[in-house]
């Protein structure tokens, strides 16, 4: 578990190194400003900052904040009414975690270079990502909605589920597939499970519980329902679906 | 054979029951307006435009009651009190986790399809717990209010936000909080702000279901120019209160929403506001296409007892005095049970269940007589200020032809006229009342003497006027009734128990401990063929079934 951590933490700071000096942070505080958020921060928002629900931090978009002096203030003062609590640091050490969050949510070499209006046609069009994944909250429902992927998703996370979806699926878009004792055979979007029983979203759009007492088998899939890009989209058409997709960031 | 042909005709209703599972996809104001021909569903806040919250379903029998067993728990990530009733439809169970997250649960495991978090602005204020009744249907969409006054829209199946609006004029800072269960009638979405101790004024809303956007505003304080306005001295109406937060009825033949309305402001001194104050503690009938006023009767005239009518309209159809009549049925929080004409309003009958010293009697027309006021030096008046019954669901049940309600026995309080200044978001009550020890929240010790307020179930019966039965507790309800059309009655109270009555004689049959106060109404469903009984309580919600042989 530790180690877990350890690795999760040095890949997402790999990423960073690369972006760290365009924001006019050095690498030491990017580095310390790491050290410090996973010592603390992820013991809530987890090392990749999207355990807190509807909130993404190494998206690099903030809902409550906007300059880096919010963000300390945050930090320091923590959010009254809500989990996060006030944080004994100095404020060089709130700059630094902020450091490290501003140049993670760039991170990974990747800036959107692309054209999110082509991206949208993109989408909509040859790309076929509407006919599951729906439009502005609307639509098919087979797929997640996409409609704010951009606060929850860094670009090298929308990069790589474009073109290799099976690389690494988040949990929240993985794919079940069962067998009732009475031949049905059921897939859909995994919603939720525990020990007697799962509950999904099949491909009929219906919400559904079973009952795992009443299956002959089921598992969760370990590959993407969803094509890879490869061969359909350029990679024009991929820079400029990830600009659209990072552009995403809820109904108005 | 005999048994074959018994096995085939149970495999054909599977099949036909599934298939019309599967094409009931979308939730039409058909299903909604013919919601007792699927008992298995429980599609409105109160089970039914009537909203007599009684259940066609038969699985669960006195006979049988005293083995139901808990099924599951969800308990809530949230420490607010649970006053929402569900709803489930075709297999899915829809609620609010206090104070405005929408979950969808598996009514058979009770595990989470998804959640739709909604974080309310800090700015809000609503009078009594961070609260709210449920939610609403409508083909694809669930529809809620919030207490920061918006009114929101998800997906059915996916959770997602459809739209979000801040509904006019409902500021937060003000003290308007949204906690109804909207009600659907026909194509539109209605419900209204609560906040009445804040000297808000009050209205009733109909809205887009796809949009959100506002269709017609019913002002259930009379601005200048409308009718009803010069029931208020002064400029008293802007502070007016009447607000609503328990959800109306529908009559479909005669296209008439009734709403119940809140206490005017300020609560307990009526100095600044001399006037009937309409139609504040009224019953008021929307015509729901347009919202104008049809009629309106007003229980407690220029209240200053917080005798909110914020109770659930029950209709029903009975044999009154010689002919089938449209009444309604109402217990109110002022002490005395009423019923009325639903088509016209007029006034039939009204008689205390309770002790009843605020007024000596009912006129032939229904309004008070020999009305107590408040002194400045206090009196004690029954019953109590949070009510001789409040917003707790009532039943009735067409096969008893009995009418149930929760109630506070014997409760009385202090009341006292002190002048009230209104600011801006601050309370508006004069002086709040003394001398009781009846709390609005619940406490863990109950050392009081009967006479001094205990909480009970009745069974009221319309055509006579006269009281059934009384299921006894030794502390106060907060809890609502279900009736069943096996004669259950299913409710609970603050002493932290769930249990069924006999609907005929009151008899106590089968009771749980829930861990916590019961705050809510029952409702019933049933999902593949088994019929489950679902109560919040404290934190959570449980869900009951009989145990399997």
């Amino acid at each position: 578990m530790r180690c877990a951590l350890w690795l999760t933490g040095a890949f997402v700071a790999l990423l960073a190194a690369g972006a760290a000096a365009q924001h006019g942070y050095t690498q030491a505080q990017v580095d310390n400003g790491g050290r410090l958020y996973l010592a603390s921060c992820a013991t809530c928002h987890g090392a990749r900052g999207d355990t807190v629900r509807g909130v993404a931090l190494l998206s690099g978009k903030f809902s409550r904040a906007t300059s880096d002096e919010e963000l300390v203030k945050i930090i320091l003062g923590g959010i009254p009414g809500t989990a996060m609590p006030p944080n004994p640091y100095s404020e060089s050490e709130a700059g630094m975690i902020v450091a490290y969050l501003r140049s993670v949510g760039s991170a990974g070499g990747l800036v959107a270079t692309g054209d999110s209006t082509r991206g949208r046609a993109v989408f909509a069009g040859k790309g076929q990502c509407e006919s599951c994944h729906g439009a502005g909250g609307s639509g098919s429902r087979v797929a997640p909605s996409l409609v704010d992927v951009g606060t929850l998703r860094t670009l090298t996370e929308i990069e790589r589920a474009i073109v290799d979806p099976s690389a690494e699926i988040h949990a929240d878009f993985r794919s079940v597939r069962a067998a009732t004792k009475s031949g049905e055979t059921i897939t859909g979007r995994l919603l939720n499970q525990d020990t007697f029983s799962i509950q999904l979203l099949d491909s009929s759009q219906r919400l559904r519980g079973l009952q795992k007492a009443d299956l002959r088998e089921s598992a969760v899939l370990t590959t993407s329902p969803m094509p890879a890009a490869k061969g359909t989209l350029s990679p024009s058409d991929v820079a400029d679906l990830v600009t659209y997709l990072s552009t995403l960031r809820g109904l108005p | 054979m005999r048994r074959r042909a018994r096995l085939t005709a149970v495999a054909v209703l599977v099949a036909v029951v599934a298939a019309a599972a599967s094409v009931q996809a979308q939730v039409s104001f058909d299903r909604i307006l013919k919601a007792a021909s699927e008992p298995e569903n429980w599609l409105t806040y109160s089970g039914g435009l009537a909203s007599q919250r009684y259940s066609g379903l038969t699985q669960i029998t006195p006979a049988n009651v005293g083995t139901l067993e808990l099924q599951w728990a969800f308990q809530a990530l949230s420490l607010e009190k649970f006053e929402a009733t569900p709803i489930v439809v075709d297999g899915v169970l829809y609620t609010v986790q206090a104070p405005n997250d929408i979950v969808a649960i598996d009514p058979v495991s009770g595990r989470t399809f998804w959640t739709y978090a909604y974080k309310p602005s800090a700015q809000a204020r609503p009078c009594c717990g961070r609260v709210n009744r449920g939610v609403a249907i409508l083909g694809d969409a669930v529809f809620m209010g919030t207490i920061d006054g918006h009114m929101v829209a998800v997906d059915s199946k996916s959770g997602r936000e459809l739209w979000n609006v801040a509904v006019a004029g409902a500021r937060p800072e003000a003290g308007y909080a949204i906690t109804v269960a909207p009600l659907v009638v026909k194509d539109k979405l209605i419900a209204g702000p609560a906040g009445g101790d804040f000297g808000v004024r009050g209205f009733i809303a109909a809205f887009d279901p796809k949009t959100g956007k506002e269709l017609w505003r019913f002002n259930t304080v009379p601005g200048p120019g409308e009718p009803g306005h010069d029931t208020w001295s002064g400029d008293s109406w802007r502070r007016g209160g009447s607000t609503v937060w328990t959800t109306g009825s529908y009559d479909p033949e005669l296209n008439l929403t009734y709403w119940g309305l809140g206490n005017p402001g300020p609560d307990f001194t009526g100095d600044d506001r001399k006037g009937d104050n309409l139609y504040s503690n009224s019953v008021i009938a929307l015509d729901p296409d347009t919202g104008t006023l049809k009629w309106h009767f007003q229980f407690t005239p220029h209240d200053e007892y917080d005798f909110d009518a914020t109770q659930v309209p029950v209709l029903a159809d009975i044999q009154y005095q010689g002919r089938l009549r449209k009444v309604m049925l109402w217990a109110n929080r002022n002490g005395f049970w009423y019923v009325l004409d639903r088509a016209t309003g007029e006034f039939l009958s009204g008689q205390p269940f309770t002790k009843v010293t605020w007024a000596s009697g009912l006129d032939a027309k229904g309004r008070p007589q020999g009305v107590k006021s408040p002194t400045p030096e206090g009196v004690r008046l029954y019953p109590h200020f949070a009510g001789a019954t409040n917003w707790y669901s009532p039943s009735y049940s067409p096969r008893t032809g009995l009418f149930y309600v929760p109630a506070w026995m014997d409760g009385s309080s202090v009341y006292a006229r002190r002048p009230a200044e209104y600011v801006e978001g601050r309370a508006f009550l004069g002086a709040f009342p003394t001398g009781t020890s009846l709390s609005i929240n619940g406490t863990q010790v109950n050392r009081r003497l009967p006479g001094e307020g205990y909480g009970a179930v009745l069974a009221l019966d319309p055509k006579t006027g006269q009281k059934k039965w009384e299921f006894t507790m030794a502390d106060i309800t907060d809890a609502g009734a279900l009736t069943t059309a096996s004669d259950l009655l299913f409710s609970g109270g603050r002493e932290g128990f769930f249990y069924a009555l006999d609907a005929r004689t009151g008899a106590l049959l089968w009771k749980a401990p829930v861990a916590g106060i019961v705050q809510a109404a029952p409702m019933t469903y049933a999902v593949n063929g088994r019929q489950y009984v679902a109560i919040a309580a404290g934190n959570s919600l449980y869900a009951y079934a009989l145990r399997r042989p």
